[in-house]
């Protein structure tokens, strides 16, 4: 039986849909069987994130609809065998997506995968409330910066309220993803610290990925970044909070400043 | 301005973390506050339609948070019997727990 996981954040442009591709491919290093979803019908992204925008031939709303079976529009991830995406729908609207649809089709995933792992679109309309339905544990994406916090702290209101766990009186797991962080920032007092974010919204922290330029690299290339910069320090941070997600107990790494040659023979802080 | 500020540049973080606490306890109130208004309006019209004829969509629920106390408003507009005479509003004004 799968672990149905919500990637959401309410903020549009935090990491939500790098982060769904980084943590999918990561559980799948793992040997883990996962299925990474696009709920951002209309503006679909997750399949050029992981190099797979060529190969969508149905997606989720022909699915919902009965146009295509699952095991039809499953897209097999060419670098990890037990990877797949499930793309969202580009020319439908977001209204096409059905309640009992989205049921039928998270529930036909959860017997045959360990991962089902929902890339939730922005905002707090229909497709992110069916995003975050089905959902036994949510990864609240947060960038350190005023407005994002504030959208997550309503993402967790609603995750609290709108989804069926709720319903049932149970409750949906809910982790902090911090991504975009910069310590210079951070130390200089100019950013919010990881300490501020985890205490304001008071959920557990599952990983911090540092600003950096890897993960525009990998999008650009089409590959997560841990499968294209495993070494890299927010390769690292994406397959600790993997390795967390997956239940093992792991200290959160923080990331350090980079310091470049000038930097160090002045001793100043990078800006 | 002073000249240590023109030298000091002050850390925004903790303004921003200020700011957010402040913000979201208040939003936070708000979110289950909407909870208290629907269900107050329901109770409230299930208790008046036990005795006269109602129109549903004429029942207002307000609460007004103050510093000290909050306010509960609760407009109902209620139709008379059919014999001509002018439409009551019941108003009912009730302070409730801040």
């Amino acid at each position: 039986m799968a672990e149905v996981v919500v990637v959401t954040s309410g903020k549009g442009g935090v990491g939500k849909t790098t982060s769904t591709a980084a943590l999918g491919a990561a559980l799948a290093q793992f040997g883990q069987r996962v299925v990474v979803i696009d709920f951002d019908v209309g503006l679909r992204n997750l399949d050029l994130v992981m190099g797979a925008e060529r190969r969508v031939v149905y997606d989720l709303i022909n699915v919902t609809r009965g146009e295509a079976r699952l095991s039809q529009a499953l897209i097999r991830d060419k670098r990890l065998d037990t990877l797949f995406l499930l793309a969202a729908s580009q020319t439908r609207d977001k209204d096409a997506l059905s309640e009992k649809g989205v049921e039928r089709v998270i529930s036909e995933l959860r017997s045959g995968f360990d991962w089902v792992i929902c890339d939730s679109p922005a905002g707090i309309e229909r497709g992110a409330a069916l995003a975050m339905r089905h959902a036994d544990v949510a990864v609240v994406v947060t960038n350190p910066e005023v407005s994002s916090v504030r959208d997550s702290d309503r993402i967790i209101g609603l995750l609290d309220s709108k989804t069926v766990k709720a319903a049932k009186g149970e409750e949906v797991e809910k982790h902090l993803l911090l991504t975009r962080y910069d310590p210079a920032r951070a130390g200089r007092g100019d950013m919010l610290s990881v300490d501020d974010v985890v205490e304001i919204l008071s959920i557990p922290l599952l990983g911090i990925i540092p600003e950096s330029k890897e993960i525009l690299r990998s999008s650009n290339l089409g590959v997560p970044v841990t499968i294209n910069e495993l070494s890299s320090e927010p390769g690292r941070a994406y397959m600790e909070a993997a390795q967390r997600l997956n239940g093992e107990e792991i200290a959160v790494t923080m990331p350090t400043e980079r310091r470049n040659i000038l930097n160090r023979l002045f001793g100043r802080r990078a800006a | 301005m002073t000249l240590l500020d023109f030298f000091v540049r002050r850390r925004t973080a903790p303004i921003a973390r200020e700011r957010l606490q402040i913000l979201l306890t208040h939003e936070r109130m708000a979110g289950s506050d909407s909870n208290l208004v629907t269900v107050l309006r329901e109770e409230v019209l299930a208790v008046i339609a036990k005795h006269v004829t109602i129109d549903p969509d004429k029942v207002e629920v307000r609460l007004e948070r103050g510093k000290v106390v909050s306010v509960l408003e609760i407009e109902v507009e209620v139709p008379n019997p059919p014999a001509g005479r002018t439409l009551v509003t019941s108003k009912r004004r009730r302070k409730a727990a801040a």
